[in-house]
């Protein structure tokens, strides 16, 4: 099925099968291989992107449900070099140990922001449960995001 | 995981979704957020031979003032139930409830007219609608027909829904300042509910909906039967699994279920009264 969605700012006329995932469109077809698939199950958020600005669980998608919206993944955080605000907080944090949950985790994060620009501690965690980290690094997953969000309003 | 190969066919309205349906038959499920479906398919648990995507149905999203009850269209989503000014001031409970379906991410996806049509037993918005009294509106190829919540529910994953409806409109009363309380014992955050409870009380008026208790969503008549007779609390909670059907699996026992139901009703109907 022929569908039209616009990754990162650039507009892709693809032709997929309707069974095909919206991860696996971005990581095979467009080769953003940023997104990372973990469980498969849309248990732990590793394959989370914003679909028209909402972050999503991108296993748990049709890509043909992408077609003619908007998707932004990992990839367009960082513009010349210069990390996004919230990859900023993660490195000054020490946010991430392997790193594996890591795109999830900052789409995830930048998303919650999104809808509630200054959360208290409880709700970062609350609003990251969809997110699992196996090396269990949440306390500097938080901290991060805390410290963004502190950023953003200072 | 990948879905078995299906054909996708893109609905403009309701009347095309059920048109396409009677074109299809029963090989054919409707897609609305596919946060139950999805999974199922790349499970392999369901192969439907042509997905009815009725996802962008737009006039199928909205909450209503309509009076003595909230209407909430099928296409709704669980976050924008949960941010509801309008629910969070006539249904509480429902716009509770919603915050506790998954994550943030899947509740960004998942329909409240999916969850309700899909009739899992341990999803959390049948068993609270069921507590509330709510009517779902369902429509098919000769029109539409009412169905109380009470009568949706007919077995494990099996509702009165034939396979040429759609869920159009969830219909949920006032809850007119009635205590509430939901509860949901699982393991991690994002888990199904091992135990829940949807609850309400006024007076000696009550609603009891019980969360993976049974192949159904499950009213807890008993113990709303014995609250009604003047009963303690203690003692009507003790009754929370007398109407249920609990089945073991990994999580939990039979007796750990029975437990569970008498441990949260409890909670539940001390906090809501």
């Amino acid at each position: 099925m022929q569908i039209s969605v616009t990754v990162n700012g650039t507009t892709h006329e693809s032709d997929v099968e309707p069974r095909t995932l919206l991860v696996h469109y971005v990581r095979e077809n467009l080769g953003l291989t940023g997104t990372n698939i973990g469980c498969d199950t849309s248990s732990c958020g590793a394959c989370t992107l914003h679909l028209d600005g909402e972050a999503v669980k991108s296993c748990t998608v049709l890509a043909v449900q992408a077609d003619g919206q908007r998707v932004d993944t990992i990839e367009s955080l960082a513009i010349d070099g210069v990390l996004h605000p919230m990859q900023q907080a993660f490195m000054e944090n020490h946010g991430l140990q392997c790193g594996y949950c890591t795109p999830g985790m900052v789409m995830a994060s930048i998303g919650l922001l999104n809808e509630n620009p200054n959360p208290t501690e409880q709700q970062v965690r609350l609003g990251l449960e969809g997110n699992l980290c196996r090396c269990t690094g949440y306390h500097n997953i938080v901290k991060s995001v805390l410290a963004c969000a502190k950023g953003a309003h200072s | 995981m990948i879905p078995a190969a299906f054909d996708y066919k893109r609905a403009g309205s309701a009347e095309e979704a059920i048109s396409l349906v009677g074109e299809y038959g029963e090989d054919a499920k409707f897609l609305a957020g596919g946060h139950s479906l999805l999974p199922l398919m790349k499970l392999r648990l369901a192969q439907p031979a042509v997905l009815i995507d009725i996802g962008r149905l737009s006039d199928l999203s909205y909450i209503r003032d309509a009076g003595d009850h909230i209407a909430i269209g099928a296409l709704t989503r669980h976050m924008d139930i949960e941010q509801s000014p309008l629910l969070g001031q006539h249904v509480p409970l429902l716009a509770h409830a919603a915050s506790h379906v998954g994550d943030p991410q899947v509740r960004h996806r998942g329909t409240i007219g999916g969850s309700i049509a899909h009739a899992d037993p341990a999803s959390d918005l049948p068993a609270t609608t069921l507590a509330l009294g709510a009517t779902y509106i369902v429509q098919g190829p000769t029109g539409t027909r009412e169905i109380p919540a009470a009568e949706f529910y007919l077995g494990f994953l099996e509702s009165a829904l034939a396979a040429d409806e759609i869920v159009t409109e969830i219909r949920v009363p006032k809850m007119n300042g009635a205590g509430w309380n939901f509860q949901k014992f699982n393991r991690r955050a994002q888990d199904w509910a091992i135990v829940g409870v949807a609850a309400w009380r006024r007076g000696n008026e009550s609603g009891i909906g019980l969360v993976n208790m049974g192949s159904t969503p499950i009213l807890a008549v008993s113990v709303s039967a014995a609250i009604a007779s003047g009963a303690a609390i203690d003692d009507a909670a003790k009754l929370a699994a007398t109407d249920a059907e609990p089945q073991a699996d990994l999580n939990a026992s039979i007796e750990y279920r029975t437990h569970l139901a008498q441990v949260l009703v409890r909670r539940a109907l001390t906090a809501a009264s």
